[in-house]
């Protein structure tokens, strides 16, 4: 890259002007900043001060500019300049608005905007342009692990968007659960009968497809590589072994049902007559294709009442079975009522449930089962016991408020979705030896073998902000692997896990960063020489992006690297930078600032605040016009897990009296948007007491806590909350040593 | 079959269904309690109607057609206009409550039913209700004692209202009749005949 030749903006629009001296932000810039070039201009976002920029761009060779303005958030689409590196300082929402009119708070409001130009400058010479990741890979072809409604849905959606697709089935045919059902909940208006699953159609469309390949009877032996070059050995029951590249993966691998074995209490195991959804299912299309009532399965006898037994070893509380709700079991024992009362409607069919739940367009589903004289009961089963070719279900009926029971030719047991997620890589190993579970992906990733899980073996996704996103960049699960399900909802989940495929090979091969910083075009450089192989990064990265080389040093694979920056917070000897944001673009902010003396009673509190969620509710508060103390400087970091605890020290080192940390919520309900960036940081600070204690500090001077995006009236009450604490404790013995 | 193995069976809602007016709505109720929650006398019911319901599909014939809760409806239509399912729970009660009635297992003494018989007894003996008769029938229901003491009781409105022109005490002797009282015999007749032809009613 050519020489540097840094340019400082001051924009007098919206008010800057009249409330603060931009001549003085000016003088700031150039004398302290020592920036080369410096204008001021009464509306910067106009097309003529934009004008000015661009032609300073061009005409004096300026490459990085700082912007005293309005937050980084807003006037994108004005302040784009993508050959040159820019930074914000954040003087609109994050001073005047902020702040209150009036001579009284003259003087801190204008140190405040002050110190933002001085961290502008500071940061700006330490950024560079973001120039794409060099691993650039351009395979685009998409590989979906399972044949199920999910995997067919998900490899007929990518190929019909024009992607080579690769289907790799274990069993011998495609079609999974769906084909071994008579016939499915319906999906389209009125809601009323079940309707035909449409699988044979589905399979037919997939294997008659030109762009789609199918492997049947095969599993995963190895997956390695990255998005865009994902290599894939695949091995078939016969012995014959594949290797295939592939861009980006779908996993749908689906689900077990619950082992009805383990329900002995209800007749599980223990009666031919007490069957799951799965043996009903069976059994129907056995008559159906007999011409055929459903038979009694103990003696061939007529069925002339079923009972339906919901929640079978779901929701369960006492931990022997699974604490969740599957969502599909009671539209479908609706369903399957119906199989019974439109063959014979004299055949009694009750259906046992504590909370009907029918998601979806259920509820007109479940009036008709109603409208068929299918009878709903409220009631807890305490068990089924089988006699000679009939069944005895002993439950409380709820309602009434008693113990009742009835009996019935047929039991059938709604047991949940068991997902087939493979390897839960965060159990200890010997915990794994004992489950024995067989993995899906069989990753060469350093981390593990699986895609990681939240709980109850699901992989772990943020449910709220982006569902179909793993911890495994370029892999995609879709369907009741990620979360329990019903066709429909499997179908749609497998259209975006297509979509998110799609979108991973394409960003991939341009080297850019797939969600949530989609585009991005900066990516982690370490600097190995200086790297002592504390695994730290390798360990802590939520994304799995690091495997180690032979000598143990860390190999980053960019393409599945989300750009985070946790690895960044992680390393003690700070080795790992981003082009434009490292220990040195945050580190010299820090520094940067005018720091006032011991007696001076002006306190100076960073705020380290997460750009997803914190800044934007500090942004809001400001637009709110909530007042929050001036003693306050905010740095925007990508995720709270990139925080260093370098610039921690350096900044207690340098006499500011309180670090704060905004970053979102974290736990099993997690707001991270990379997953454990805050979590880790509230480990990392978690450690840093001693690092206060040494210095001689209270350990309040550095606090964390979580803001959500709607947090904007509680964060300045956060802010002013911990001032005050700091007013208390008093100021920092630290000042003017630095 | 034994009582067990008709438990939860359609037997009786079936029943139910083929005898009592809109009794088809019931197997439509989704046990949500809203119209026990709203019922003004809910509290005081043994049964209220989401109950009845349940019971109803549960099989419990005798306990349904022997409660008295259906009688305590007031047809106030509050439990009517909330249903989330649409079920037009007053008119059942009524129909649950006329069925038992023609059965002969409503509960013998039972104040709404006496009053009704009382009521409907009166009003179409001449094709119109004879208030006076009315009054002093629902007074003497309790015995001679009871009556002469409630009429007493009452003696001062009973006055008032006759120097109003409401009451007239000849009305007790020959009150207000209709003109073609053979034709409302008939109309009623032929109802009840229309009301057999409809629901088969098996004893
Ligand atoms: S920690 Fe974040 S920035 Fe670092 S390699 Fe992993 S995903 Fe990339
Ligand atoms: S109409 Fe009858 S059942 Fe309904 S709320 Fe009123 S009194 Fe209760
Ligand atoms: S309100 Fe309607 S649906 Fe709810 S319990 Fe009563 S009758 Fe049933």
């Amino acid at each position: 890259m050519s020489e540097m030749k840094t340019a400082a903006y001051i924009c007098q629009g919206c008010g800057i002007g009249e409330r603060l001296s931009a001549k003085q932000m000016a003088v700031v810039a150039q004398k302290e900043g020592k920036m080369q070039l410096v204008r001021e201009h009464a509306f910067l976002c106009s097309a003529e001060g934009v004008q000015m920029i661009r032609d300073d761009i061009e005409k004096e060779a300026v490459t990085h500019i700082m912007i005293a303005a309005c937050s980084r958030r807003a006037k994108t689409e004005a302040f784009n300049f993508p050959d040159v590196t820019m930074t914000r300082a954040n003087i609109r929402e994050g001073v005047i608005w902020s702040q209150p009119e009036g001579d009284a708070a003259q003087e801190i409001m204008q140190e405040m905007a002050d110190d933002y130009v001085r961290m502008g400058c500071a940061e700006i010479k330490k950024m560079k342009l973001p120039q794409g990741t060099p691993d650039k890979a351009q395979n685009k072809r998409i590989l979906v692990v399972g044949g199920g409604i999910s995997g067919l849905t998900a490899a007929l959606e990518s190929a019909e968007a024009g992607y080579e697709v690769l289907i790799v089935e274990k069993q011998k045919a495609l079609g999974g659960w769906a084909a071994r059902l008579w016939k499915r909940v319906p999906a389209k208006s009125p809601y009323t009968d079940p309707i035909d699953t449409g699988i044979v159609d589905l399979i037919a469309s997939v294997t008659q497809h030109p762009r789609i390949k199918v492997y049947l009877n095969a599993t995963i032996a190895q997956t390695s590589g990255a998005p865009g070059r994902f290599l894939v050995h695949i091995a078939t029951e016969n012995g014959a072994a594949a290797t295939e590249e592939v861009g980006a993966i779908v996993q749908a691998s689906g689900f077990t049902n619950y082992d009805i074995n383990k329900l002995p209490e209800l007749g599980g195991g223990k009666s031919q007559n007490v069957v799951d959804q799965a043996g009903l299912e069976q059994l129907a299309i056995e008559a159906a294709r007999q011409g055929q009532p459903v038979r009694r399965p103990s003696d061939g006898g007529e069925v002339s009442s079923v009972a339906f037994i919901q929640c079978a070893g779901q929701r369960d509380e006492s931990g022997k079975h699974l604490p969740y709700c599957s969502g599909h079991c009671c539209n479908t024992s609706i369903k399957q009522a119906m199989y019974f009362k439109d063959s014979n409607p004299g055949i009694d069919t009750v259906v046992i449930y504590t909370d009907l739940r029918t998601p979806g367009m259920g509820e007109d589903f479940y009036r008709s089962g109603q409208n068929r004289g299918v009878t709903f009961t409220k009631g807890m089963v305490s068990e089924v016991a089988a006699h000679g070719n009939s069944c005895t279900v002993k439950f409380k009926d709820i309602i009434l408020n008693e113990d009742s029971s009835i009996e019935a030719d047929l039991v059938v047991l709604a047991t949940g979705q068991v997902p087939n997620s493979g390897v839960n890589i965060d159990l200890a190993e010997d915990a794994q030896a004992e489950a024995k579970p067989v993995s899906i992906l069989n990753l060469t990733y350093r981390q593990g073998k699986d895609l990681p899980q939240l709980k109850h073996g699901l992989t772990d996704s943020h449910f709220i902000c982006f569902p179909y996103e793993t911890r495994r960049t370029g892999i995609y699960a879709a369907g009741p692997v990620r979360r329990p399900m019903d066709i429909a909802q499997a179908t749609e989940d497998a259209t975006g896990a297509a979509l998110k495929a799609i979108q991973a090979v394409e960003n991939a091969s341009l080297g850019r960063a797939a969600h949530p910083r989609s585009g991005d075009l900066s990516f982690p450089i370490v600097r190995l020489e200086g790297c002592t192989q504390c695994k730290r990064c390798t360990v802590e990265c939520p994304f799995g992006a690091i495997d180690e080389d032979e000598k143990r040093y860390p190999v980053f694979n960019e393409s599945r690297c989300r750009r985070c920056g946790t690895c960044m917070g992680a390393c003690p000897v700070r080795v790992i930078s981003f082009e434009n944001y490292s220990p040195d673009s945050i580190g010299n902010q820090i520094k940067a600032v005018d720091m006032p003396d011991e007696f001076s009673e002006k306190p100076r509190i960073l705020v380290l605040a997460c750009e997803n969620d914190a800044y934007p509710a500090l942004d809001m508060a400001g637009m709110q016009r909530k007042v929050y103390s001036a003693f306050v400087r905010v740095i925007p970091v990508r995720c709270l897990g990139s925080v260093n605890t370098v610039w921690i020290t350096d900044a207690l080192n340098g006499g500011w009296d309180g670090v704060m940390m905004m970053g979102c919520k974290h736990g099993d309900d997690y707001q991270c948007h990379f997953i454990k960036g805050s979590e880790l940081a509230n480990y990392r600070m978690g450690k840093i007491d001693d690092t206060l204690k040494q210095l001689g500090l209270e350990t309040e001077r550095v606090t964390t806590c979580a803001v959500a995006i709607t947090d904007s009236a509680r964060v300045a009450q956060l802010i002013n909350d911990y001032a005050a604490k700091i007013q208390e404790i008093g100021m920092s013995p630290m000042k003017g040593f630095a | 079959m034994n009582e067990l193995n008709i438990k939860y069976h359609n037997n009786f809602l079936k029943e139910v269904e083929e005898n009592i007016e809109e009794g088809e709505w019931i197997k439509m109720c989704m046990q949500c309690g809203v119209c026990s929650g709203s019922c003004p006398l809910g509290p005081y019911w043994a049964h209220p109607p989401q109950e009845l319901f349940m019971m109803i599909r549960a099989g419990k014939r005798e306990q349904v057609l022997r409660s008295d809760s259906m009688w305590m409806c007031t047809s106030c239509y509050n439990c009517v206009v909330r249903c989330p399912r649409k079920l037009p729970i007053t008119q059942i009660m009524h129909g649950i409550a006329a069925y038992a009635n023609n059965l002969g297992m409503a509960p013998k003494i039972q104040p709404t039913r006496d009053f009704s018989i009382l009521f409907w007894k009166n009003c179409t003996r001449t094709g119109r209700v004879n208030e006076l008769r009315l009054t002093l029938g629902l007074y003497f229901n309790d015995g001679l004692v009871a009556g002469i003491k409630k009429g007493w009781a009452m003696r001062n409105i009973g006055l008032g209202l006759m120097r109003a022109g409401r009451l007239n005490l000849f009305e007790l002797f020959k009150g207000h009749e209709c003109k073609d009282q053979k034709g409302i015999h008939a109309m009623l007749k032929k109802a009840a005949e229309i009301e057999q032809r409809h629901k088969h009613l098996t004893a």
